[in-house]
């Protein structure tokens, strides 16, 4: 108990001590996972918005490879980021292998089957009448876009959570392909990981506390803007 | 001769190997109210769907005001059209925000769609809920909300699919009401589809019956309620008394025509031997209990085999001769009578009452 007490204590003191080399790793994470979740959300909602809309060859493997691709161990992700970057690998003349890059491209490939899967079922649990009857009253094909995904935005919000969330607490991707090089491609996952090998405690804990601080604060504020367009239900006696 | 704004030409609709429509010709003309009329599953709506431009045709084409619709701008000729469906689905938005989007989709300043709009809201007597959430509306508020939205667009043709049918009976009489009224003061061009005989009568100038997706007949209300072209129309149009027989003899102004035994006087000219079912609406039938009589009238004796009360009213069942027979009687006289079951009665109906429609010739 008292190693956690401890490990409150020193996380509390790096924080308010504005320790620069938690702060930098901290802020790279918010980076990398930042980064992804963006790229994430720019190919995986247009790719769930079409899979929930419309019908074309080959939508049901789609589908089926989406879904799979929601529970991918991220260390699987990583290996063949590993393989594909690796200097002798086929594009290893990028020189990517152990950089940011590298971690952002793992770590979109691990996000965008779950924000897509999450969004084609967020649109999927739209009435289909919906579309119908804002054509019926001359909606362009662009404004029904807009309209649908205004109107599913709580889904589509509950996916970018997954989505940040998938990827800011993944360690197995991150550490192979960044590498957890200090100062570079060292993210709080992967310090986490490094310190509780050496045997600091401490510090590990620290890190760990402040990685679920940050995760906490930004779902709180996309629940919060969640739940304020959330219908409220009757109360039950 | 009225405008002709929408006009079908051997449309046909496919899902998959299923037929769901086949129109050969189908005409709607400026400023008439036509209800498409048929059983569930009939295409009634997917004809809405077509004529409103919302759904392209497998085949055939749609014209819109002499052009074919689907060739041009759908988008400029879908908006000079508003749809109004059964289920009205709003956003998770205010009434006004709701009842205004048609007119925000066109890009009307806020001055305009406030000109537009007020005024539908308030004869629909949604102002006052304008601010509410569309998600707190009663089925009726969420309809007349879809209604506003619909007639503020100030369109050239509304179509409506059902609106009244997921109402409960005393918000779709109200309704019906309104929209009846709305119908007589604008002069709109409406397409209203339904499976109710009663909103069918009291809205539509004119009706077509949609029976398996095609159309089963198309004319004046009167026409197609008391002068049905087929058997199938009747059963849809509600004749419940169809009562196949053969023709006996011709004066030149009546026929008599043999039913089970039992000879009626028709109006009509007829070929004696010409096979025929007489159409009787249950209303026409009049029940006494004396041996009344009157001069151009039927006169038949049966036994009352059932009384089902009604509000308005009562479905009595008969037998004359081994004939069944419906009668719908207004309540009150009904109630004077005293009717049982399986007391005597006698029936007339009028030598006009009836229609033959001819089977066999």
């Amino acid at each position: 108990m008292e190693l956690i007490w401890h490990g409150v204590l020193k996380a509390v003191e790096l924080v308010f001590s504005l320790d620069v080399e938690v702060w930098s790793i901290t802020w790279r994470s918010l980076q990398i996972s930042g980064c992804a979740t963006f790229i994430s959300l720019l190919i995986g909602m247009p790719l769930g918005i079409a899979l929930a809309l419309a019908r074309f060859p080959g939508r049901g493997t789609t589908v089926a490879l989406i879904n799979t691709g929601m529970g991918l161990p991220p260390v699987v992700v990583g290996l063949f980021i590993s393989i594909f970057l690796w200097r002798s690998g086929p594009l290893g003349f990028l020189e990517l292998i152990y950089t940011p890059t590298a971690m952002i491209i793992a770590q979109v490939i691990i996000a965008f089957p779950i924000v897509a899967g999450l969004t084609m079922a967020g649109f999927q649990a739209l009435d289909p009448k919906l579309a119908l009857q804002l054509l019926g009253i001359g909606a362009s094909k662009p404004q029904l876009l807009w309209l649908l995904v205004k109107e599913a935005k709580l889904p589509l919000l509950a996916a970018v959570m997954a989505g940040f969330g998938g990827v800011i607490s993944e360690v197995g991707a991150s550490m192979m392909v960044g590498g957890n090089i200090r100062g570079e491609t060292r993210v709080l996952t992967t310090a986490t990981v490094l310190e509780t090998g050496k045997g600091n405690f401490e510090i590990a804990i620290a890190l760990g506390l402040i990685l679920l601080a940050l995760t906490f604060a930004i779902n709180f504020l996309l629940t919060r803007i969640q739940q304020r367009e959330q219908l409220r239900w009757p109360r039950l006696s | 001769m009225a405008a002709t704004l929408v006009s079908l030409r051997g449309v046909v609709v496919r899902y998959g190997e299923t037929v769901a429509l086949q129109i050969a010709t189908l005409d709607l003309h400026s400023g008439e109210v036509l209800a498409i009329l048929g059983p569930n599953g009939g295409g009634k709506s997917t004809l809405l769907r077509v004529m409103g431009l919302l759904q392209r045709p497998s085949d055939g084409t749609v014209m819109f005001r002499g052009k074919n619709a689907f060739e041009g701008n759908l988008l400029r000729l879908r908006r000079r059209c508003a749809t109004v469906f059964q289920e009205p689905l709003l956003l998770n938005a205010t009434v006004h925000e709701n009842a205004a989007l048609g007119l925000k989709l066109r890009g009307l300043s806020n001055h305009e769609i406030a000109r537009r709009l007020d005024p539908w809201l308030e004869r629909l007597g949604i102002t006052h809920l304008r601010g509410r959430s569309a998600r707190s509306l009663s089925g009726g508020e969420a309809q007349r909300t879809s209604l506003a939205r619909a007639l503020a667009l100030e369109p050239e043709i509304l179509f409506l699919d059902e609106p009244l049918a997921a109402l409960d009976p005393a918000t779709r009489e109200a309704l019906l009401r309104d929209f009846q009224g709305i119908l007589n003061e604008s002069k709109i061009t409406a397409v209203f589809v339904t499976h109710d005989r009663n909103e069918a009568f009291s809205l539509a100038g004119r009706i077509a019956v949609l029976h398996q997706g095609r159309v089963a007949q198309i004319g004046a209300r009167e026409d197609v309620f008391h002068r049905p072209a087929s058997e199938i129309v009747a059963d849809i149009v509600g004749i419940e008394n169809r009562l196949p027989g053969v023709v006996e003899d011709c004066d030149g102004r009546y026929v008599t025509i043999c039913v089970n035994q039992i000879r009626l006087r028709v109006a009509g000219q007829l070929t004696p031997g010409t096979r025929v079912i007489v159409c009787l609406r249950p209303e026409s039938l009049m029940i006494s209990r004396d041996n009344f009589r009157a001069s151009d009238s039927n006169r038949l004796t049966g036994i009352i085999k059932g009384v089902l009360a009604g509000l308005m009213h009562q479905r009595i069942t008969l037998e004359c001769d081994g004939l069944p027979l419906v009668a719908l009687i207004e309540r009150q006289p009904c109630v004077n009578l005293k009717l049982a079951e399986r007391e005597m009665v006698t029936i007339t109906f009028s030598f006009s009452a009836a229609h033959i429609i001819i089977t066999h010739q």
